[in-house]
């Protein structure tokens, strides 16, 4: 690959200073004059027929402006997401417990808060279904449609059937997977500002000011350009800020358009938790079938989501899961069927991963249970069925050169001293009950939309060089702490040669820049850095021939090669700076700003038969986990995660590596510790004292290696990173406590009493 | 109707110190020490995470101290200094160590909790300025931070020992 000047490097985060200052402005930091609050009235119960909603007691709180229904929507009361199938506000029907039902307006949060309590529900309970499998079988309740499948998909390829009795070896399990909460620490807000002619501007927390564009509109049925999305400083994504925050600034516009003044409406954490979106459950049987050699010939799989109570983001959730579902293998025959079924909770959507880390436990966890049938080391195992450049996917795609996926599991297995250690550990640290384990997973990950979103698979930007040769940079991306603000500059400033500190790249107002989609599937970088590279080209060809000239005037040798880099242009002997470059272009009326469109390249999948190029390119990660297992009360630690990926190039290593420890922690904790309980339809812990997510105190060693294989169609040679940290962790955890002690756990979280359980059949 | 009942008066005369400036306001008793940083002050660095005492992101120093000024009432504040994010600075005005390391290191991601772990981590090296690894991670783990993985957090508060 070309050296670069700005890209590779760790250069300072852009947003660190504001943030680690507390100068930063979330949602919940704005005020604006005369603005009122709002706060919800929730059903309290997993299914009811709404009778009545009274605000006689609401009235009297000091402070009480209104009571907010369906019946001040002007727009349809439908939450245009995938489906539509997502009422606003309910006008019959409330589908889960922690649904919003109405809203309350106040002159404080407070008063907004005690009102929201006092506002007086008539309801009949009605029959409903909390489980996923219960909600598939014929005579469950039905809650949508006439089998409560939001949307299933198949993959089909070769004769399953026939290669399972042909087969050497086989192995089969079922295994589930609990819900896992974002806990991003900023909850879900939204301030809705009404606009003199009936427009309306909203500052909102989101991964995807868009998808609040598309439902602020259709809830006050305005044209676009009357509606103005501001992107709030985000404080955590993981896609819990992909699709809901669109209802809860629909909901603070609609309160907002009613009163004639602006409305904040700021979640507190038991609402965010009971309502906002979730991993899915996942529920997956799962049989693989190899030859005499250890070659996997078959995989057939049932991968079933619980969606919750509207579909939301499940269908591509459910297709992104889909896809990935046999595992990064080369596979002949291959028969994959998937459903997301509609159950009375909360409804799941987008959350690191997508779909994929559920299946991936399933199937990781049971690619060790074949090695071990084999008899071959887990590791080689993988080695010798997985896919390389020029292999086929389950989906019938050839990957290219841009496939690293070997080297990292090389390099993981060397760093971890696999061989060694997966031999037989003895004991651990932590006493004469506490034994040692190891294991390991392997996953790849689609960046990108891919077929499952095809038409949403585009990114706009917008660079505009001023006369003091400062660079704005507009994107349709948002930056929610993974360091989207930073890479674009750098990409931006790699392309303009312009200084990396003189350029800034603004958080997302939805009328500066076209729809560039989502800010999901790991595409930002990919799709925005692409977008910026566009708009910045026409830029730098205006600059770097200036420059040119510049350099001619002030004497330089014009038959050398004139080279540019961290914003000096030089020839021959001379050089001269970004900044009266710039100035030069001014002075000769020359275009400073341009504007740039991505889209990403054409895929094939067919719904059908689940055949065709499902991506345009996949990132790839390798991880190893080691544990330590009380013997006598199946307490797991988890010690050092040793993991290498292939994402391309690296455009920033230090925002890079945070991805990555973060990444893994996150799936670390999904894995170990997190576990949100429902009974009879009903959250019970919806709090961080009962849903425990990882400390510092738990936190494991990490070891982390890049292998960039440069992507041709990416942003200098990046494809996307934000995902696969996570993807593989909860496997390589299952196996290394299936190495250390011989229990088998085929559910997430892998929670002491399971692993005693288990440690008690063997 | 209760307040006949109710033996504490609405109204609080508080006197302290906040980020070095004598203070003194009358609130309602029942403010949050939370809500009077964040509404009655407008100082918006202090962050609302959880409202349970769970997350750290609210946290300040009172007296020197790391409180989750959620769980404590702006009442409990009178005669006491109060030292919120706007008032964490170096020894020449300027950025304070921490908030250097943070950032160096590449600690701050989302930034939501970095207040509360700034805060946190100051109130242990103003105590033990040579905390051990192991230290800084139990004193931490009051706090919340889901972008991280928590690993250049605790190396940017080991780099800022001694600063």
């Amino acid at each position: 690959m070309e050296k670069l000047s700005c890209v590779g490097k760790s250069l300072p985060r852009k947003d660190a200073l504001i943030k680690a200052t507390g100068a930063a402005q979330y949602a919940a930091d704005r005020d604006f004059a005369g603005m009122l609050y709002a706060a919800a009235v929730r059903s309290p119960r997993p299914r009811i027929k709404i009778l009545s909603i009274s605000d006689a007691k609401a009235r009297r709180v000091p402070g009480y402006v209104t009571l907010v229904t369906y019946k001040d929507i002007k727009g349809v009361n439908k939450w245009p997401v995938v489906m539509h199938d997502y009422p606003f506000l309910p006008e019959k029907e409330a589908r889960f417990a922690g649904e919003t039902i109405a809203l309350v307006v106040a002159k404080t949060a407070g008063a907004a808060k005690k009102a929201a309590a006092l506002v007086e529900l008539k309801y009949k309970e009605l029959p409903f279904v909390a489980d996923p499998l219960r909600a598939l079988e014929k005579d469950s309740v039905k809650i949508h449609g006439e089998d409560n499948v939001f949307s299933s998909f198949v993959i089909k390829k070769g004769s399953v059937d026939e290669a399972f009795e042909k087969a050497a070896f086989t192995a089969e399990g079922e295994f589930s997977t609990n819900y896992q909460v974002h806990a991003y620490l900023e909850t879900q807000g939204a301030i809705a500002l009404p606009e003199p002619g009936g427009g309306m501007t909203v500052h909102s927390t989101t991964q995807c000011p868009f998808y609040i564009l598309d439902a602020v509109a259709a809830a006050l049925a305005q044209p676009y350009h009357k509606i103005k999305i501001l992107q709030t400083v985000t404080g955590g994504g993981f896609g819990g800020k992909e699709d809901v925050p669109a209802l809860v600034a629909s909901h603070a516009a609609i309160c907002a358009a009613k009163v004639g003044r602006p409305v904040k409406l700021i979640y507190g954490r038991k609402e965010d938790f009971q309502s906002m979106s979730k991993r899915h459950p996942g529920w997956a049987k799962v049989a693989y079938a190899a030859d005499k050699n250890g070659r996997l010939t078959a995989c057939r799989v049932k991968y079933v989501l619980d969606g919750g109570a509207y579909s939301t983001l499940s269908p591509i959730v459910l297709w992104r899961g889909t896809v990935h579902a046999a595992g990064p293998y080369k596979i002949a025959n291959v028969d994959i069927k998937t459903y997301a079924a509609a159950t009375n909770k909360v409804p799941c959507g987008a959350f690191r991963g997508f779909g994929q880390p559920q299946i991936c436990f399933a199937q990781e966890s049971l690619i060790d249970e074949l090695a071990e049938k084999t008899g071959m080391d887990p590791v080689q195992f993988r080695l010798k069925n997985m896919l390389e450049p020029g292999d086929k996917t389950v989906t019938g795609q050839k990957l290219n050169s841009c496939c690293g996926l070997k080297e990292i599991v090389q390099a993981v297995r060397k760093r971890s001293g696999w061989d060694k250690k997966v031999k037989g550990r003895g004991p651990g640290a932590g006493g004469p009950d506490v034994v040692a384990g190891i294991g390991f997973s392997a996953t790849y990950y689609g960046v990108g939309l891919g077929a499952g979103g095809r038409y949403l698979d585009r990114a706009g930007a917008m660079v505009n060089i001023y006369k003091d040769s400062s660079v704005s940079v507009s994107v349709g991306n948002a930056e929610m702490g993974q360091g989207a603000l930073t890479v674009l500059a750098q990409i931006a400033a790699e392309t303009l040669n312009a200084p990396y500190e003189g350029v800034k790249v603004e958080e997302v107002d939805s009328s500066k820049v076209p729809d560039s989609g989502p800010t999901v599937a790991s595409r930002t970088t990919l799709m925005s850095g692409n977008a910026i590279v566009d708009a910045a080209t026409p830029l730098r060809e205006r600059i770097f021939k200036t420059a040119f000239d510049l350099l001619v005037a002030a004497g330089a040798d014009a038959s050398k090669p004139m080279t540019a880099g961290g914003g000096v242009f030089s020839m021959g002997g001379k050089s001269v700076e970004f900044r009266p470059v710039a100035a030069e272009c001014w002075r000769r009326r020359l275009k400073m700003c341009e504007q740039g469109w991505y889209t990403a390249p054409r895929t094939s999948f067919k719904n059908e038969d689940g055949q065709g190029d499902a991506y345009v390119i996949y990132s790839y990660s390798a991880n190893a986990a080691e544990v330590e297992v009380d013997l006598k009360t199946g307490v797991l630690k988890v010690k050092k995660i040793w993991a290498a990926y292939d994402v391309g190039r690296i455009v920033n290593p230090r925002l890079a590596l945070g991805q990555a420890q973060g990444g893994i922690l996150q799936g670390m904790s999904w894995a170990v510790y997190e576990n949100l309980v429902y009974k009879n339809g009903i959250m019970v812990n919806p709090n961080f004292t009962d849903y425990v997510i990882a400390t510092t105190a738990d936190k494991p060693e990490y070891d982390i290696t890049f292998i960039e294989k440069p992507y041709k169609d990416g942003p200098y040679h990046a494809k996307g990173m934000g995902e696969v940290p996570l993807i593989g962790v909860a496997p390589a955890i299952a196996n290394a406590v299936k190495n250390a002690c011989g229990a088998r756990v085929t559910s997430v979280p892998l929670l002491p009493e399971k692993i005693w359980k288990e440690l008690k059949k063997a | 109707m209760s307040a006949k009942k109710n033996t504490t008066p609405a109204v609080f005369a508080l006197s302290c110190a906040v980020n070095g400036q004598r203070t003194e306001l009358e609130i309602p008793s029942s403010l949050s020490l939370l809500d009077f940083i964040r509404e009655t002050l407008g100082l918006k660095g202090t962050k609302e995470g959880c409202g349970e005492g769970e997350c750290g992101a609210c946290m300040v120093l009172v007296n020197g101290r790391a409180v989750n000024s959620c769980l404590m009432m702006a009442v409990q504040l009178h005669g006491k200094e109060l030292v919120t994010i706007e008032g964490i600075k170096g020894k020449a005005g300027g950025l304070h160590p921490l908030q250097k390391t943070f950032m160096a290191e590449g600690a701050v991601q989302c930034g939501f909790c970095t207040p509360g772990l700034i805060i946190a981590s100051e109130a242990l090296l103003r105590r033990k300025p040579k905390a051990t690894l192991e230290e800084i991670k139990l004193e931490l783990t009051g706090n919340l931070c889901r972008c991280t993985g928590y690993e250049k957090v605790l190396s940017a508060v080991e780099k800022a020992r001694g600063k």
